[in-house]
């Protein structure tokens, strides 16, 4: 099991490297001028010159970049142009709030869809069945930012049952819980369908297999023999599945956080593009590259404890 | 077997009676037969030998047995199947369950696939012991290595922790006969062990299987469409044709004297008693298929001596000599007139 964890540690670096470049690119490409965001628009082009040679920005793109890659060696990720804040340290309060949502998504909708995916394989062609999978392809095919504002709506402005602006807390408290419950609804209620559509299907292919019959032939009750050599063999495509969700869910949280205002990752992402503050900007998305591959690799992971067949290479 | 204990046994009440089975398959709005009448008579100790072509309903009738037939598409459309007089077919399902492993035991054809990839093979056995005996987990796991002992894995408590994908074919299929006698099952059905196995690797399982029914005593119904295997290991045979039975004997008086067209026509195809060739599809023609209402003799299309009666009656199984049952209006024959 180390041995894989290390191999898949090894194969990050070279995708690490190229998000790191694509970070770097994205402040040669963009249009807009660091220092004349830096000066303010008043400033007079003495001043932006004077401003663009201290960052370095009129040396040899080649130079900027070995600069660049020293600095994000030793963790410095520049200071924000817009609050003067490290990144660090910007992103360092914003990422617990991200990983709070995550959990409190996938908490609830990770289970529920695998549990409404294997109800609908069981009652295949049933009501049941149509029901689940109508309500999968709704959640698949709605927008994310309607389903915030509908939730918005409904739950927060019409019937005022919960908050629906910023954080209330950490997790554990009342109020942090209340704050945290329609983004991480929302999140949730994109991920059920595909979570609930690759179960079922996974489902219905492991149980016409011939060792579900052997399963039977040994007297196993029906729903051991669905959950024991249906289910536990069918999660293994299903958690291939959420590891490429994993891009997905990480966009549809930049969406909830900037609806919500909930001061997460995403939020601080679009904040600082929208205001063109790119040292943030590209520390916001070199945080997002670096949870896709941490996602990954926990899959990788998961992949290999839930299937004996799969070899550490 | 000595000679006194054969007349103890053909006293006694078979532990499985098939009695006129009938199967029906529900496919895209009809109604496929795809088992008519069909009988056997199973005693403790023996083995009968189920033969017939592919497609001709082995596999539905063992696992109607263990009434595993998918339904839907199958449905079962008549007759009985007792195990020492009790109907299984009309058995609450909880009952059946329990019978399923415990009192019979199944091995299956495809020793590739029939064991779950994500459990070892001593889970998979401890599995079944839990389920039907009151043993603790390590009890059930000493029992298994025990068992897998018995069915000759060599370093039995290794293999225990070995996953499937990690033996060979022949040793899964080990796995799957001490999996079908974990419970001390008194049936074993199983439903062609060998086919996909390679030939040597085929007779060492036949010699297990044939070894474990003499030490445990157990009923063996063995489906197969090799004659010869059913030469080494058969007490009893009932040949089957397109969902029906054609003729039942022992297999010594089967051998020596075939009746029905059909036997006599796989018989021909065997050069020698103990070829393990399979030949059954040299006779001339093709089996009908399942969706043709059959009217008369179900042989007819392809029997050299079908006349009008043969196509417009069905024959029935007929005593034609001691325990020996043939379906044809013109039994016995002479197999020099085919
Ligand atoms: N699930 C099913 N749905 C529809 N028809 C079926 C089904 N299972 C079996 N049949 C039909 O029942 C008939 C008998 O099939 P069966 O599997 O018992 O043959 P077999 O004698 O075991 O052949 P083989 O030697 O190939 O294993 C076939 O004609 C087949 O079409
Ligand atoms: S009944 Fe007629 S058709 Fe059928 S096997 Fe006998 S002789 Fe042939
Ligand atoms: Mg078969």
């Amino acid at each position: 099991m180390m041995t894989l964890v290390l191999n898949r540690l090894i194969i990050s670096v070279p995708v690490l490297f190229g998000v790191l470049l694509l970070g770097f690119g994205l402040l040669i490409l963009v249009p807009g001028d660091p220092a004349i965001v830096m000066a303010g628009p008043m400033a007079t082009p003495e001043v932006v010159a004077a401003i663009r040679t201290e960052m370095g920005l009129d040396e040899p793109v080649l130079t900027q970049f070995f600069r660049y890659l020293g600095r994000m060696a030793e963790g410095d990720l520049g200071r924000s142009l817009i609050s003067n804040k490290t990144v660090i340290s910007e992103l360092g309060a914003a990422i617990g709030p991200t990983t709070e949502l995550m959990v409190a998504c996938l908490i609830w909708s990770i289970p529920l869809g695998i549990a409404l995916g294997t109800l609908a394989a069981v009652w295949r062609g049933s009501i049941t069945d149509r029901a689940i999978m109508a309500f999968s392809v709704a959640g698949v095919s709605l927008p994310i930012f309607f389903i915030c504002l509908m939730l918005i709506h409904f739950v927060g402005v019409q019937w005022r049952l919960l908050p629906f602006i910023g954080r209330g807390g950490p997790l554990w408290t009342m109020d942090g819980l209340r704050h945290i419950a329609l983004p991480a609804l929302s999140l949730g209620l994109i991920f059920i369908g595909p979570v609930a559509r690759m179960t079922r299907s996974s489902v219905l292919e492991v149980l016409r297999l011939d060792h579900v019959r052997t399963a039977r032939a040994k007297g196993l009750s029906e729903p051991r023999v669905i959950l024991r050599h249906g289910l536990r063999n069918a999660l293994i495509p299903v958690v291939t599945l959420v590891g490429l969700q994993a891009g997905y869910l990480l966009g549809g949280a930049v969406v909830t956080e900037s609806i919500f205002s909930y001061p997460g990752i995403g939020r601080l992402a679009v904040g600082a593009i929208l205001s063109s503050d790119f040292p943030l900007a590209q520390g916001a998305i070199l945080i997002l590259a670096l949870a896709f591959i941490l996602i990954n690799l926990i899959v990788d992971v998961l992949y290999a404890l839930l299937d004996p067949r799969v070899q550490t290479p | 077997m000595k000679m006194g204990e054969v007349d103890i046994e053909a006293t006694t009440e078979p532990l499985l009676k098939v009695e006129d089975l009938a199967v029906d398959f529900h496919v895209s709005g009809t109604v496929q037969r795809a088992l008519q009448g069909v009988s056997l008579n199973l005693k403790r100790g023996r083995t009968l030998g189920l033969v017939g072509e592919s497609g001709c309903g082995k596999s539905v009738t063992s696992l109607s047995i263990m009434r595993l037939l998918p339904q839907p598409p199958g449905h079962y459309a008549g007759g009985r199947i007792l195990l020492e007089g009790r109907d299984l077919l009309s058995l609450p399902e909880r009952e059946m369950r329990a019978l399923r492993g415990g009192r019979i035991g199944m091995i299956f054809q495809e020793p590739m696939t029939s064991l779950n990839p994500v459990y070892t093979c001593g889970e998979q056995i401890v599995e079944s012991l839990l389920v039907h005996s009151g043993l603790s987990s390590k009890a059930a796991m000493d029992r298994a290595v025990e068992l897998l002992d018995l069915v000759g894995l060599p370093s039995p408590r290794e293999r225990a922790h070995d996953y499937p994908h990690q033996l060979s074919g022949g040793q899964r299929q080990r796995v799957m006969i001490a999996l079908a006698l974990a419970n001390d099952p008194d049936l074993l059905i199983a439903d062609e062990p060998t086919t996909a196995l390679d030939v040597t690797i085929q007779a060492q399982i036949l010699d297990l299987m044939t070894d474990l029914r003499e030490r445990t005593g157990a009923a063996v119904l063995l489906v197969t469409h090799d004659l010869g295997v059913v030469a080494q290991t058969c007490d009893d045979v009932v040949v089957m044709y397109a969902g029906g039975v054609v003729e039942r004997a022992p297999t010594n008086a089967l051998f020596a004297d075939p009746q029905h067209p059909y036997t006599i026509g796989l018989m021909a195809a065997v050069p020698r008693i103990d070829a393990t060739v399979d030949r059954l599809s040299t006779i001339a023609g093709s089996v009908p298929p399942p969706w043709v209402t059959l009217v008369g003799c179900r042989f007819a299309s392809r029997c050299p001596l079908a006349d009008d009666r043969c196509r417009s009656a069905v024959p029935p199984l007929r005593e034609n000599g001691p325990d020996h049952a043939v379906a044809c209006w013109h039994a016995p024959i002479e197999e020099a007139t085919i």
